[in-house]
C-alpha cells in the first residue's frame, strides 16, 4: 500500500433505519491494481462493516457485483480505481432496478425475465437417446449464436436500457440475447414457440435500438446486436402471417 | 416460522447441485425439489471453471487409461471402484450436457474437440473454449428452468440441518433478503455446497466457497475424509489468486524460472519437449501437485522472480500466436490484461501456486450416501473417493455431472420410500437454532471478524500449505484453536435483518473455522508423504504400510477433532512408483 488514498462515495440505504438513500464517504488507501470490489471489501472489513454488496469470484464470470460507478453500469470487480484516480469515485446500486439494501437491487424482475423465454434446448423429435452420442455442430454453426451465449447475467444492460427504465415489462436486452442465442442453435426446434414472445409489444419492438447495453457489457455479448436480428425474424413472421393467417 | 414440506432437498446449486434436481425433476416426475443457494445459481463457483471436463472419445484412449491415470495421479488413495463407474459414465454424461445445449468446442466436421490436461496419457478434457464451467453452469441453470417441480430458493442461506431419529429430516435456511427463517422439511438432502478454498489466503476461489456444506455435515458426527488433501493449483496470478487455466499448458503453454529456464525438467518431468510440441505427462503436463511443489523448490534456489505482488515464474503462451490464444483462451487473455496488465501474446503471464480445490471432504460411499441417514453429499463438498492424494484437472467437471446424476436417482429412490416425520420436534429443533443464529447475531465482542479471517489463511499458507513439517502444522493447529476461541468474542456490529451480509460473514467463518481445523489435524497425523501432502521432516516418502489409509475427521466442538483411518478400495491397481516424464516411458515398456 501507498500513503496515497482516494475518496469513495457510496449510496447507502437500509430500509429498516433510513428513510431514503443518503451518501456516505469513505476514504480508502490507494494502489492501482486494486478494484472498486476491493475497495468495497476494504471498507467493509476496516471502515463499516454494515456496508453491503454482492459479489464473489473476483474475475468477471459469476455476474454478482454489478453497480453504478460514476454513473456508468460497471462490475465492480473489472473496475479500477487507476480510472478514476485522484477523482472521488461514486458507487450507487444499479440504475433502473429497486434497491434492496445499500448497493443490493431487487433481481426478482430480471431473473423473471430469463426464466420466461424458455431458455433451453427444445429437440425436433423426443430426446435424442445418449447411446446416439453428440449433435453434429460445426464451428460455423457455433459461431451463429456463441456470442450470445456469453451473458452472465450480470444485469448492467437493465440499467443502462432507457427503455427498460420507462417499461418494467419490456423482455429487455440479456433475454432477448439469450432467447437469440437458442434459436440460433442449430440443434434447438423451439424457435415458433419463442418468436411469439419475440413478437409481443413488449417483446422486440419495445426497443428503440439506443445501443448502450452492448456499451455496457462487460462480455462483449452485444445484445442490441440480437435484438435487431430478431427484428428481421419478427418482420419476417408478420409477412409470413399477412399471407398465411393462423 | 414458514414451514415447507418437500421430497428432496438439494443445497447448493452449482454444477452438481442443478444435475441432481434436474436428474430427479425428469425421472421422478412426482417428486417435489427445493433447490436451495445462498447466490442465485449462475453466481456458483462452477462458474469460474476454465479448463474442461475429462471423458474418454478417441479411439486411442481407453477407460482402462483414464482408470490408471486417474488412480496413479491420486497417488493410489483413489476408491477404485467408484473410479471405475466414473470413467464409464464420464462422457456418456458430458454429452448428456451437450443434448442440453453445452456449446462444447467442436472440430471442423462438427464432433467434439478434446484438449490434453495434466496427468491425462491422452487428449480426452472436453471444453468450451476457457470457460468449461460458466457453460456448463449456465446450460444446467437454463435447463432446470424446464421443470416445474424444482422450487427454487435463491439467496437462501442453510443454518443447520435438522436430524431427528438418526434421519436427517430437513434443513433450517435464512432467506437473506427478508432475514426469515424457514423449516424446509425434507425425505433427503442432498448436499452440494462446494469447496472450501477460502481457508486459505491466496486461492483461485470465490467468496462463497466458504466449506459450509462440509461443516454443517461435519458437525453432524458425518466424517470428512482426506481433509489434508488440499490442491494448489500451479498457475494462479499473483496476490489475487486468479486462476489461469490448466488449459494453457494443455495447448502448449511453458512455464519458465527467471532465467528463462524450463525447470519442470529438473525435478523428473523432463526431458523438455520442444516448444509448441507438449506431449501428455511429460513438463507441462505433468499433475498439479508436482508442477506445485516445483515452484516452491526454484523459489528455495532462488530462480523465481520478485514482484510487487510476490514471488512468481511465468508461463509463456507467446508462441501460440494470437488467433490460437483468441479461439482457444480469449478469457486467459482478458484476465491476464485486466487483472495484472500483461498481453498474453505479448508478454509472458506471472503466475504462483494458489489453493485451488479440496480433494477431501463429506465421506460419502459409491453411491453419494453419507453415514447420515437420508443426507447424500456430491461435487466439491464431497468425498466420493474419485481424487485420491491428489487430483486431475478436468475430473472434477465430469465429476459434477456423473455424481449429480446419481445422487439424484438415490436421493429420490430413497424419498419415494420414506415417510415425512411428524413435525412437531422437527419445529422445536428449527426453534432452536432461530434462537442460537439470533444469539450470535447479537454478538457484541472485542474480536474483530476480518482479522481472524486474515490470521486464518495466513496460519493455514504457512503451516498446511504445498510443504509441511511436524513444527509447521503443530503452529497452525495452535492457531487455530486461538482464533476459534477468539470467534466466540466477535463483534456484529449490524443488527438488521435485510440483506445482513456482515452476519452471513460471520456464520461463514464458523464453518471455515472447523474446516481448517479439520484439515490441520488430519495433516498432522498423517506421518508420510502422498500427493498433495507433502512433509520435509522425517516422514519425506510415501508410507504404504500404515497410511495407504484414508483419514476421517470427527468433529469434537470445542476439542481437537479425532482421527481415524480405513481403507482404501483397491480393484485391480496396485500401488506403485508414480512416474511422470520419461520415467513414465520407461515404466510402460
Amino acid at each position: 500500500m501507498t500513503d496515497k488514498t482516494i475518496e469513495i462515495e457510496i449510496l447507502r440505504y437500509r430500509p429498516e433505519q433510513d428513510e431514503k438513500p443518503f451518501p456516505q464517504q469513505f476514504e480508502v488507501p490507494y494502489h492501482p491494481d486494486m478494484s472498486i470490489l476491493e475497495a468495497l471489501q476494504y471498507i467493509k472489513d476496516h471502515l463499516d462493516s454494515t456496508v453491503s454488496f454482492r459479489w464473489s469470484c473476483r474475475m468477471a464470470i459469476c455476474g454478482s457485483c454489478g453497480l453504478m460507478v460514476n454513473n456508468i453500469p460497471k462490475l465492480g470487480c473489472k473496475a479500477f480505481l487507476r480510472d478514476y484516480y485522484p477523482q472521488k469515485v461514486k458507487l450507487e446500486a444499479l440504475a433502473n432496478f429497486p434497491i434492496e439494501r445499500d448497493l443490493i437491487v431487487v433481481m426478482d424482475d430480471f431473473i423473471k425475465k430469463l426464466e420466461e423465454i424458455k431458455p433451453y434446448i427444445i429437440p425436433e423429435s423426443d430426446d435424442k437417446c445418449l447411446s446416439e452420442g453428440t449433435y453434429k455442430q460445426t464451428p460455423e454453426q457455433m459461431e451463429k449464436y456463441a456470442k450470445f451465449s456469453m451473458c452472465i447475467n450480470c444485469g448492467l444492460c437493465y440499467s443502462a436500457c432507457p427503455q427498460y427504465g420507462l417499461d418494467k415489462n419490456f423482455t429487455g436486452p440479456a433475454a432477448l440475447a439469450l432467447l437469440a442465442r437458442y434459436n440460433r442453435d442449430s440443434r434447438d426446434a423451439g424457435s415458433a414457440e419463442r418468436m411469439k414472445i419475440v413478437n409481443q409489444e413488449q417483446g422486440v419492438w419495445s426497443c428503440t435500438f439506443v445501443g448502450y447495453c452492448s456499451v455496457v457489457c462487460p462480455k462483449g455479448v452485444d445484445p442490441a446486436a440480437a435484438i435487431q436480428l430478431l427484428k428481421v425474424e419478427s418482420s419476417k413472421d408478420y409477412l409470413i402471417g399477412m399471407f398465411k393467417p393462423d | 416460522m414458514q414451514i415447507i414440506k418437500t421430497d428432496v432437498a438439494i443445497i447448493g446449486a452449482g454444477g452438481s447441485g442443478l444435475r441432481a434436481a434436474i436428474e430427479i425433476a425428469e425421472n421422478y416426475p412426482q417428486l417435489d425439489v427445493a433447490l436451495i443457494s445462498k447466490v442465485y445459481p449462475m453466481r456458483s463457483h462452477t462458474v469460474a471453471a476454465e479448463g474442461g471436463a475429462a471423458g474418454v472419445v478417441q479411439d486411442s484412449d481407453s477407460l482402462d487409461q483414464h482408470f490408471d491415470d486417474t488412480v496413479s495421479g491420486g497417488d493410489w488413495l483413489c476408491e477404485q471402484d467408484v473410479v471405475q463407474y466414473f470413467v464409464e459414465n464420464a462422457a456418456k454424461q458430458l454429452t448428456q450436457l451437450e443434448h442440453w445445449g453445452c456449446p462444447w468446442s467442436r472440430k471442423a466436421d462438427g464432433n467434439i474437440n478434446v484438449r490434453a490436461f495434466g496427468g491425462m496419457k491422452k487428449e480426452r478434457t472436453w471444453f468450451a473454449a476457457d470457460k468449461s464451467g460458466f457453460h456448463i453452469l449456465h446450460t444446467l441453470f437454463q435447463t432446470s428452468l424446464k421443470h416445474p417441480k424444482i422450487t427454487r430458493f435463491d439467496e437462501h442461506f442453510c443454518l443447520d440441518l435438522v436430524v431427528e431419529n438418526n434421519k436427517i429430516q430437513g434443513v433450517v435456511i435464512l432467506d437473506i433478503a427478508e432475514g426469515e427463517a424457514k423449516l424446509i422439511q425434507a425425505k433427503s438432502v442432498i448436499m452440494a455446497t462446494g469447496g472450501a478454498g477460502r481457508v486459505y489466503t491466496y486461492n483461485t476461489n470465490g467468496g462463497i466457497v466458504t466449506g459450509d456444506g462440509m461443516s454443517l455435515a461435519y458437525r453432524h458426527g458425518v466424517a470428512l475424509r482426506d481433509m489434508e488433501f488440499i490442491q494448489y493449483h500451479p498457475t494462479g496470478l499473483p496476490g489475487s489468486g486468479i486462476l489461469m487455466t490448466e488449459g494453457c499448458r494443455g495447448e502448449g503453454g511453458v512455464l519458465i524460472n527467471k532465467n528463462g529456464y524450463r525447470y519442470l525438467q529438473d525435478y523428473g518431468l523432463g526431458p523438455e519437449t520442444p516448444l509448441g510440441q507438449p506431449k501428455n505427462k511429460h513438463m507441462e503436463l505433468g499433475p498439479r501437485d508436482k508442477i506445485s511443489q516445483c515452484f516452491w523448490q526454484e523459489q528455495q534456489k532462488g530462480n523465481v522472480i520478485t514482484g510487487d505482488r510476490g514471488d512468481v515464474v511465468y508461463l509463456d503462451l507467446r508462441h501460440l500466436g494470437e488467433t490460437k490464444i483468441n479461439e482457444r483462451l480469449p478469457f486467459i487473455r482478458e484476465l491476464a490484461k485486466a487483472y495484472v496488465g500483461v498481453d498474453p501474446v505479448h508478454e509472458p503471464i506471472p503466475v504462483r501456486p494458489t489453493v485451488h480445490y479440496t480433494m477431501g471432504g463429506i465421506t460419502t460411499n459409491a453411491k453419494t450416501e453419507t453415514s447420515l441417514t437420508g443426507l447424500y453429499a456430491i461435487g466439491e463438498c464431497a468425498s466420493v473417493g474419485l481424487h485420491g492424494a491428489n487430483r486431475l484437472g478436468s475430473n472434477s467437471l465430469s465429476e459434477l455431472a456423473v455424481f449429480g446424476q446419481l445422487a439424484g436417482q438415490q436421493a429420490a429412490e430413497y424419498a419415494q420410500q420414506a415417510e415425512h416425520h411428524t413435525i412437531k420436534p422437527l419445529q422445536e429443533k428449527a426453534q432452536k437454532i432461530i434462537a442460537r443464529t439470533e444469539a450470535l447475531l447479537h454478538s457484541n465482542g472485542n474480536e474483530k471478524m476480518a482479522d481472524i479471517r486474515q490470521e486464518m489463511g495466513d496460519c493455514m499458507e504457512e503451516g498446511v500449505g504445498i510443504y509441511r513439517t511436524q513444527t509447521s502444522m503443530q503452529k497452525t493447529i495452535d492457531k487455530l484453536a486461538e482464533l476459534k476461541a477468539r470467534y466466540k468474542h466477535i463483534n456484529i456490529n449490524d443488527k438488521s435483518s435485510v440483506f445482513n451480509t456482515e452476519f452471513l460473514y460471520a456464520i461463514e467463518l464458523g464453518y471455515l473455522l472447523d474446516t481448517a481445523e479439520a484439515i490441520a489435524h488430519s495433516a498432522i497425523a498423517r506421518q508420510e508423504s502422498r500427493g498433495s501432502h507433502q512433509r520435509i521432516d522425517e516422514f519425506n516418502t510415501r508410507n504404504d504400510v500404515h497410511f495407504l489409509k484414508h483419514s476421517l475427521a470427527y468433529y469434537q466442538a470445542d476439542k481437537a477433532p479425532i482421527i481415524k483411518y480405513s481403507d482404501v478400495t483397491i480393484t485391480k491397481s496396485q500401488p506403485a512408483e508414480r512416474v511422470y516424464g520419461a520415467a513414465s516411458e520407461t515404466k510402460e515398456k
